[in-house]
């Protein structure tokens, strides 16, 4: 054998035993999580449809159809049509858009900021802990939908401001998790080195503390994501989600309250696309929880 | 409306400026602020801009429903969520426990709208069953209320039910492992003894906490479940309010309810001592 093959083949074998590392992370977790894989597959697809809605709506879920109103399912509209003729299916999809780009940018940004203030207040303590806490303290005295109301109510209903509303109640618990393990950290002797070879404080919690918490970070970004679906449902059920026209799953629902005696398809199809995602995101978020730290059990 | 109609000129400035006075907008933000503050300590907490009349009548009237429901709901889930998480937990790993796991989870994520829609449309279209109209609370006739409320404070309370039920699970999993569980088995005494002389009364510690923090969620979701049913409670009083743009009304539900639940709390955290002798606080 030449030399050249030699190294040929380390080079391949390298990038093969690369790749075939990620699978195996994955494989590992689809065996020892069957469920939460599965659902974690049934979430990915909830996103792919988000991304790729327009381009599949067999109808447009805007424009009204008024001969065609009320149609129970069939084989021209699947999943029936609502009070005012337009396809349910079509509509299902491009909610689906509406609540994945609510509820993954406002997970996102509400675990990052907390995640991120978690660290520093807990890594510093003292008195910049004291004073942040008291904050969180503060967030935290409302009810999660009560805060999303009343700030969607003070913004008015877009978008960004629904986005607003759900990433804000989310700060205090990314913060108290990343708190948690950002105090644990500080006390390791890798951080007492880095203190002493002269490392500035922000060089220390974001390339010595930063990279412990995440774990943590994926677990609370994928607990987030359900609770945020969710929240999402619910402003647009109270008429307070993103405005009219707009395709969202709770503002269907609430439509077909008057209708849904006599047609409970208007209701069951909205309705279910929420449950399944909620579901498949809480199911994913536990099972990937279990399996990246056990002790986060009890959050 | 006002603004343009008085940027137009179309309102007296003069009206204008008595308006602004009346209503105390003549005033920098953080005096009127000051002033709003001074009045919680009194009960104070304004005038509704749509009906004119106190903000805190109107909460005070309408606060028994949601408070009814809310106690309906815990009741429920109470009774529910203890004996489930039991059951799950001794019978480990058996098709009982995969069912009632399932529905654990269900409950987390069904949203209670979507429940409560399903709910009246199975009982009506099944039963032929339609409760009785007009609302009444559980203080003044306890039992039509409950007749009333009985489905609303199910829907209500099958989210915190669902949770407290997981953590009864993993909590008495948990308990069962500790040496003085298997103490208890050795020196022979009977398996009921154990598991509710000794596993369960350690492992609800964590339920009760669980129970103080989704309080806060019981009153979140009150909002919902009296759209639905269309309660006359302060969550129906607060989606009014927004509609009709009565930001005072808005801000003193808010309060209202931020102060419930910090009362709430600090009762749990009174509880959890009364439960477990080893927690004092100092």
């Amino acid at each position: 054998m030449s030399q050249v093959e030699v190294t040929q083949q380390k080079v391949l074998g390298g990038r093969k035993s690369a790749l075939n590392r990620t699978w195996t992370v994955i494989w590992d977790f689809a065996r020892e999580k069957p469920l939460g894989a599965v659902c974690g597959v049934i979430f990915l697809f909830t996103i792919i449809l988000a991304i790729i809605g327009p381009w599949i709506t067999p109808n447009d879920p805007i424009t009204t159809n008024i001969p065609d109103r009320l149609i129970p399912p069939g084989l021209t509209y699947w999943f029936g049509t609502d009070h005012i003729g337009r396809d349910i299916l079509s509509r299902v999809i491009a909610g689906a858009r509406t609540a994945m780009l609510i509820a993954v940018t406002a997970s996102f940004i509400g675990s990052t900021i907390g995640g991120l203030l978690g660290i520093i207040s807990g890594y510093l303590g003292g008195r910049v802990d004291m004073i942040m806490q008291r904050f969180m303290d503060m967030i935290m005295a409302f009810p999660v939908l009560i805060l999303c109301i009343a700030i969607v109510a003070v913004l008015g209903g877009s978008i960004t401001n629904v986005i607003i509303a759900i990433t804000f109640p989310m700060i205090p618990f990314a913060n108290r998790v990343a708190r948690s393990i950002a105090i644990s950290v500080r006390e390791f002797t890798f951080i007492e080195a880095a203190r002493a070879v002269g490392a500035s404080q922000s060089r220390i919690i974001f390339r010595h503390v930063l990279p412990n918490a995440v774990a943590a970070y994926l677990i609370i970004l994928t607990g987030a994501l359900g609770m945020a679906i969710l929240a999402e449902a619910s402003l647009s059920f109270l008429g307070l989600g993103v405005p009219a026209p707009h395709p969202a799953w709770g503002r269907d629902l609430y439509d077909s309250m008057r209708y849904y005696y006599s047609a409970p398809w208007t209701a069951v199809f909205p309705g279910l696309a929420i449950s399944l995602a909620v579901f498949s995101a809480n199911l994913f978020g536990d099972a990937l929880r279990d399996k990246l730290d056990p002790r986060l059990k009890r959050l | 409306m006002l603004i343009i109609s008085a940027e137009s000129g179309a309102i007296d400035p003069e009206y204008l400026a008595l308006l602004r006075e009346q209503l105390g907008l003549n005033v920098p933000l953080y005096q009127q602020y000051f002033s709003w503050l001074g009045g919680l300590f009194h009960l104070d907490l304004g005038t509704s801009l749509w009906t004119g009349q106190p903000v805190i009548s109107e909460i005070l009237h309408r606060l028994p429903y949601t408070g009814s429901l809310v106690i309906l709901a815990m009741f429920i889930s109470i009774i529910t969520a203890v004996p489930i998480g039991v059951l799950s937990a001794i019978r480990q790993d058996s098709w009982l426990d995969y069912t009632l796991r399932s529905g654990i989870i269900a409950g987390i994520s069904i949203p209670s709208f979507w429940f409560a829609m399903l709910l009246l449309l199975f009982v009506v279209s099944v039963f032929k069953y339609y409760p009785p109209l007009e609302y009444a609370t559980l203080f003044t006739q306890p039992l039509v209320s409950i007749q009333q409320l009985f489905m609303p404070a199910l829907t209500l309370g099958i989210r915190l039910a669902a949770s407290a039920a997981r953590m009864m699970r993993s909590s008495m999993l948990e308990v069962m492992r500790e040496d003085y569980v298997r103490t208890a088995r050795a020196k022979g005494l009977t398996e009921r003894v154990v598991l509710y002389g000794h596993a369960l009364r350690n492992a609800i510690l964590p339920v009760v906490t669980i129970f103080g923090m989704e309080l806060a969620f019981l009153f979140g979701g009150t909002v919902i479940i009296e759209t639905v049913f269309n309660i006359p409670g302060i969550g129906l009083l607060l989606i009014n309010a927004i509609n009709m743009r009565d930001i005072i009304m808005v801000q003193g539900i808010v309060a209202t309810l931020v102060v419930i639940v910090l009362v709430i709390n600090i009762m749990v955290d009174v509880l959890y001592a009364w439960i477990d002798p080893r927690i004092r606080y100092r």
